[in-house]
């Protein structure tokens, strides 16, 4: 064990400048090289789930999401069988309203958000020249999730168990009364917890992209394709809470009968309607985004030219980003929202068009600055252009409020949708296969396959989904599993389904293709094949590229020849590994300046049993098992805290080491430059979001009641005690500060007992704080399943309680390792991330209380 | 046999969308024929629903214009060597085309439309016909709170409206989500449990137009449409003269017996019918059954062959309806006879 380093050795480096020739010599020593391949090798055999590999989680993840489109595609071809003509009678209504369901999740859930993070997983370490993403088990704990929890709520069809409500899933039809089967719970609980293995990727991608840029590569100089996956990683923070919430408030009106949205007991079906499109519409640009970010990846590179107005591009997408949290109301035209509110949610429905115009006249203007190619995935680039220029078109047209009182929830939509979707994410995720397929497997796929592929789902999907938008102006409404003959509509969806059939033609190409010509062969070199100007095109191995060049450009491959080379030969940044572990550098967010040199954990059980026991809790909870799904809890939790405990918040295991010549790095920093504190910061954005969602909802149905929502004054509990319950809150964060102070002065265990005794007296305080508002709210009697006012404030009180319990592990864990002698002054992230968690909950307590209490006398009612 | 006003069938209407055709792709134009659907957004019976109709046609030349040049500019760039592609190929191309091109052009139909939006919604005249219409699963009742005597006039899965005058839709759900939707003559308006939406529209000429949910409501949510008749003035007068009428008494003994049948099975606890003893109200009031358009919502014509079918067979026919299948409680000769009564129901 060597000596403990310094504190001053854990100061993250703040200045860097570029050095003037390359910063390692070359040749290298021999062994250098097999030592870094034996540290980054994948496990094989029987141990190979428990691979943590960028490449191999990524592709394995784009695999599922494929499999997932493959089966949804299927699912729709039942669908398009079915209402080839009126009145057929291939599939029932049962299963039929079952088929639309689950196409409409599965698309949405289980292939677009998945497929787009699993290409960012594969994609973003070697376009930003990283040896892994910051968490690497984060991400394959995320897959694992969603690959066993998505594989078994498709099963659920095969059970007739299927969800049926439509992949809206609109209170009141959802919900006990007129859903009493478990089929909803599929989806609420399915679904809900998918999201939370998406946004585990959403925060992994955020900080990588932050965070483990090569040197000097400015945020201006980024990809377009990581600018994407930055505001996707962004949108999915503030977006996904939303439906998280919303099917928790479901659950729990279905399993408790807490009434959100029912009407008769002050709920309000629109409720669940704000909060999903609030996640819905964002929804739309989360899938699309990142598909636009490829193309402006491909399009230049076949070209042979970089993109016209980079900027403009970027501010395009960041500016859809913010546009796209202003228009879910465009969902709810029909709902009988006043024409005022209308007017703005339309006005910002054409507005978010622009940054559209901004990208596809971008493309345009880089393919005339070039000589573009005709290979396969330029064919689907302009696919792409044909189909999604024709389905913004219609997005258009249905953002006119009248004009949507006629076309809303009629086949039209179903046109518009799909090809908006399928031109803007399909069609580039195809393009996008084939053209960076080489870097996994070594070699093209196939041109001829290729080129039939492209040709079948073009003219299939133009002629599916085209007369579509005649059917539903001659007047067939969606989610219909018939149709009478006579309306005019036999024609038109007669040519729908034989489209339907040509594109599954299409998949047949594709699939064989992939089988064919497709296999993931880490390290095999396919070069540069469509001479591309990106950092992905390096030779790469599980660690990618050998060593981490400075970055000064945007083209960096072409603008400096020797590149490829000079990476090769370990000339770059860190050749070989310093510490013996897997380990990758981590700079500044804006101007990538080497900070650190971050220990990358590699394989492992712990996040395998962690992903196993978290989907096996939220299935069995589904189907009522409530046992097993306690044991699979108990599993899930005990294996996250040892994959936690033996991997994470290492320390500082040596002294700064030198990465290059000129540049020495710690290997171990705390405070805001590690990355773990920038996933704690995230992952509370994400949390705080939710709780907003829920405050919403309190707000909300108090506007929709008015003041009689409230409660009598002399029902609300008095007033003092909800102060002592804010005062014992900012005890509790005082008392945690305390700790910080006092966990400086400890070193090597020891004296650490007043550090541990006041975070125990943190932990007594938060909790009696909640106990008290409980305890009060009780004695009031609350009665969660009478009234949507004591539903809701009983919902803040669950939230702040679940927050409690969080604390409490969390705070048990970092006593226990501060008892190990894993926690001292210098070590100390994890007591550092715990303290993050620990005053945001105090502010949200503090929220809480104010709006629960101080809102109804503020207005004039409740306590006196 | 149906009285004056009501068409045979539900086909009717000349081909009024010659003028869209010109409008329409050509390919559009080809699938929609002359949009002689009685559920199309096509082919408008009244003064809202052109107003729709006359965005929708801006709507399709304009859209179909920007596409057109879009895609002639992605083809010059791509398989022409043309001096156009300098032009593109600019950084102003993308500030012009991609920015202040359609800025200007969304903004125009922002305006044009938000006019076209607020006349939608403005009342025409002061005094428009109530109608209540609410959704159920899944069937629609349909309630004139003005035009009964002493009381509302309760009618189902069909509206009756005089030409020329405007209505007033107040749209009502006591169980799910409905939408209500009238192609020809406005659009939908959501029924929402604990919420009443309202919308205004007027037909200008005789005829008979479908409308359907458009909000899934559950099992049989494709079958749930509905028949609006238009009347000219003193027809739609004479129409609602009989409609006030309570059910006649049967004429015949098998009439007589059918009217017995109906009660001992039990149907008078979910049924009303004026002038009986029966005032069940879950389901479909039947004082005028015979004289309606459709069965089961828009599922079946309606003739004592598809009467009695229905009854027999309520959950074959449309599985999962509140209704059930009294093939079991009924004789054969009980199943006719009511049929007939109910068909007599006029």
């Amino acid at each position: 064990m060597t000596p403990p380093p310094s504190e001053a050795a854990t100061e993250p480096r703040q200045q860097w400048a570029p050095p003037l020739g390359l910063p390692n010599p070359a040749p290298r020593p021999p062994d250098e090289e097999a030592q870094l391949k034996k540290v980054w090798r994948q496990p094989r055999g029987w141990r190979f789930p428990t691979v943590v590999n960028n490449n191999w989680i990524g592709v394995l993840y784009i695999g599922t999401a494929v499999l997932f489109l493959i089966l949804a595609g299927i699912l729709a071809l039942i669908m398009r069988a079915q209402l080839a003509v009126p009145d057929a009678n291939v599939v029932g209504h049962e299963l039929y309203n079952q088929l639309f369901t689950m196409h409409g999740t599965m698309m949405m859930f289980l292939f677009a958000v998945p497929a787009v993070e699993a290409v960012a997983v594969y994609l973003l370490p070697a376009m930003l020249a990283a040896r892994d993403l910051p968490f690497p088990r984060l991400s394959a704990y995320a897959f694992l999730a969603y690959a066993i929890g998505g594989l078994v709520f498709f099963s659920s069809i095969f059970f007739g168990a299927a969800p049926d409500g439509g992949w809206f899933m609109y209170p009141p039809l959802t919900n006990e009364q007129y859903s009493p089967g478990i089929n909803q719970d599929f989806w609420l609980l399915g679904i809900g917890f998918i999201e939370i293995s998406a946004i585990a990727g959403a925060i992994e991608i955020i900080v990588g992209i932050l965070r483990t840029r090569p040197p000097g590569m400015k945020l201006g100089d980024m990809p377009i394709f990581a600018w994407a996956m930055l505001v996707f990683g962004a949108m999915v923070v503030f977006a996904f809470p939303a439906v998280i919430v919303a099917t928790a408030l479901l659950e729990l009106e279905r399993a408790f009968h807490w009434p959100f949205f029912d009407a008769n007991r002050g709920g309000d079906p629109l409720l669940w309607q704000h909060l999903f499109w609030f996640f819905g519409h964002p929804e739309v640009y989360i899938i699309f985004l990142p598909a636009a970010g490829m193309v402006s990846m491909i399009i230049p590179a076949m070209a042979g030219v970089p993109l016209v107005g980079y900027s403009l591009v970027v501010l395009a997408l960041v500016g859809t980003g913010f546009l796209s949290f202003g228009l879910w109301v465009h969902h709810m035209f029909t709902t009988g929202i006043p024409q005022l509110s209308l007017s703005f949610f339309f006005a910002a429905s054409m507005a978010v068009s622009i940054p559209s115009g901004i990208q596809v006249f971008a493309w345009i203007a880089t393919l005339a600055s070039g000589r573009p190619r005709l290979e396969v995935p330029m064919l689907f680039m302009l696919g792409f252009l044909f189909i999604f220029v024709l389905g913004g078109l219609t997005g258009v047209m249905v953002a006119v409020v009248p004009f949507d009182w006629q076309v809303h929830d009629t086949h039209f939509v179903v046109a518009h949708l799909h090809y908006v979707l399928i031109g803007g994410m399909v069609f580039p995720l195809l393009g996008a296969f084939y053209y960076w397929a080489p870097t996994a497997s070594g070699k093209k796929m196939s041109d001829r396959l290729g080129k039939a592929t492209f040709w079948f789902t073009f003219i299939g999907v133009n002629l599916t989904f085209f007369p579509l938008h005649i059917a539903g102006l001659l007047g067939m409404p969606r989610r219909v599993y018939t149709y009478p003959a006579g309306m005019g509509l036999e024609l038109p969806n007669l040519l729908s389904s034989i489209g339907a059939a040509i594109v599954a033609l299409g998949g047949i190409c594709f699939v064989l293709d992939v089988a064919r010509n497709f296999r993931l062969n880490v390290g095999a070199d396919a070069g540069n094949p469509w001479n591309a100007g990106t950092l992905e095109w390096l030779p790469n191995e599980n660690y990618a590229a050998r060593s981490i060049p400075i970055i000064r450009s945007r083209e960096p491959l072409w603008d400096d020849p020797d590149l490829v080379e000079n990476v090769n030969a370990g000339r770059y940044y860190l050749p070989g590994t310093v510490t013996g572990r897997r380990e990758t550098i981590i700079t500044s967010p804006v101007d990538a300046v080497p900070q650190y040199l971050q220990i990358l954990p590699g394989p492992s059980w712990g996040h395998v049993l962690g992903a196993v026991g978290t989907a096996g809790f939220f299935l069995s909870l589904t189907v009522k098992l409530v046992y097993l799904a306690f044991a699979f809890g108990i599993i899930g939790v005990i294996a996250i805290l040892v994959w936690l405990w033996r991997d994470t918040d290492h320390g500082p295991i040596s002294e700064p080491v030198a990465v290059g010549k000129d540049l020495v790095l710690p290997v171990y920093v705390t405070g805001p430059a590690q990355v773990s504190w920038w996933a704690m910061v995230v992952l509370l954005l994400v949390d705080g979001t939710g709780y907003a969602c829920i405050l919403f909802s309190y707000l909300y149905l108090w506007l929709v009641n008015g003041d009689g929502w409230l409660p009598p004054p002399e029902a609300a509990p008095d007033l003092l005690w909800a102060c002592g319950a804010a005062l014992l809150l900012l005890g509790s964060s005082e008392l945690i500060w305390a700790a910080s102070r006092l966990l400086r002065r400890v070193a090597r265990g020891r004296g650490a007992w007043p550090m541990r005794l006041a975070m125990l007296g943190a932990l007594a305080l938060l909790a009696a704080s909640w106990w008290l508002d409980f305890d009060q709210r009780v004695a009031a009697g609350l009665r969660p399943s009478e009234s949507s006012y004591d539903a809701t404030v009983a919902m803040i009180l669950s939230w702040q309680g679940f927050h409690v319990v969080v604390l409490l592990v969390m705070a048990l864990y970092t006593l226990a390792r501060s008892l190990a002698g894993r926690l001292d002054g210098v070590r100390r992230v994890t007591f550092d991330n715990t303290m993050l968690l620990w005053h945001y909950t105090v502010v949200q307590g503090l929220l809480g209380l104010a709006l629960t209490h101080g809102f109804p006398l503020a207005i004039g009612q409740g306590a006196v | 046999m149906k009285e004056g006003p009501h068409p045979a069938g539900v086909r009717h209407g000349r081909c009024r969308a010659s003028g869209t055709i010109a409008n329409l792709a050509v390919a559009a134009a080809l699938l929609a024929g002359c949009g002689e659907s009685p559920q199309s957004v096509l082919d408008p019976h009244g003064p809202d629903a052109e107003l729709v109709h006359n965005i929708t046609r801006v709507l399709f030349i304009g859209g179909t214009v920007i596409f057109l040049l879009t895609m002639a500019c992605v083809g010059t760039v791509v398989f022409t060597r043309w001096k156009l592609r300098e032009v593109l190929g600019s950084r102003r191309s993308i500030l012009v085309m991609g920015i202040v091109f359609p800025a200007l052009a969304l903004a125009a139909l922002l305006v044009w439309t938000l006019d076209i939006a607020r006349a939608l919604v403005l009342p025409r005249s002061a005094e428009p016909m109530r109608i209540e219409m609410i959704g159920w699963q899944f069937w629609w009742e349909v309630r004139y709170p003005d035009l009964g005597s002493g009381g509302a006039l309760v009618a189902a899965n069909e509206i009756h409206i005089p030409v020329g005058r405007e209505v007033e839709l107040v749209a009502i759900s006591k169980d799910v989500i409905h939408s209500v939707w009238i192609p020809a003559l406005r659009g939908k308006i959501d029924m929402i449990p604990g919420r009443t939406n309202r919308i205004r529209f007027m037909a200008n000429r005789p005829g008979v137009v479908r409308g359907q949910c458009a909000e899934y409501c559950g099992a049989q949510h494709a079958l749930m449409a509905f028949y609006v008749v238009a009347h000219p003035p003193e027809e739609f007068d004479r129409w609602l003269e009989q409609e006030r009428r309570p059910a006649p008494a049967p004429s015949t003994d098998f009439l007589a017996l059918g009217q017995r049948a109906f009660g001992t099975a039990g149907c008078g606890a979910c049924h009303a019918i004026r002038g009986t003893e029966w005032t069940g109200g879950y389901g479909p009031d039947l004082t005028h059954v015979g004289s309606r358009l459709s069965l089961a919502a828009g599922a079946l014509d309606n003739h004592r062959g598809t009467l009695g079918g229905w009854i027999a067979g309520a959950q074959d026919i449309k599985p999962g309806n509140r209704m059930p299948s009294f093939n079991s409680v009924l004789t054969g000769e009980e199943l006719r006879a009511v049929a007939a009564w109910l068909e007599s129901l006029k």
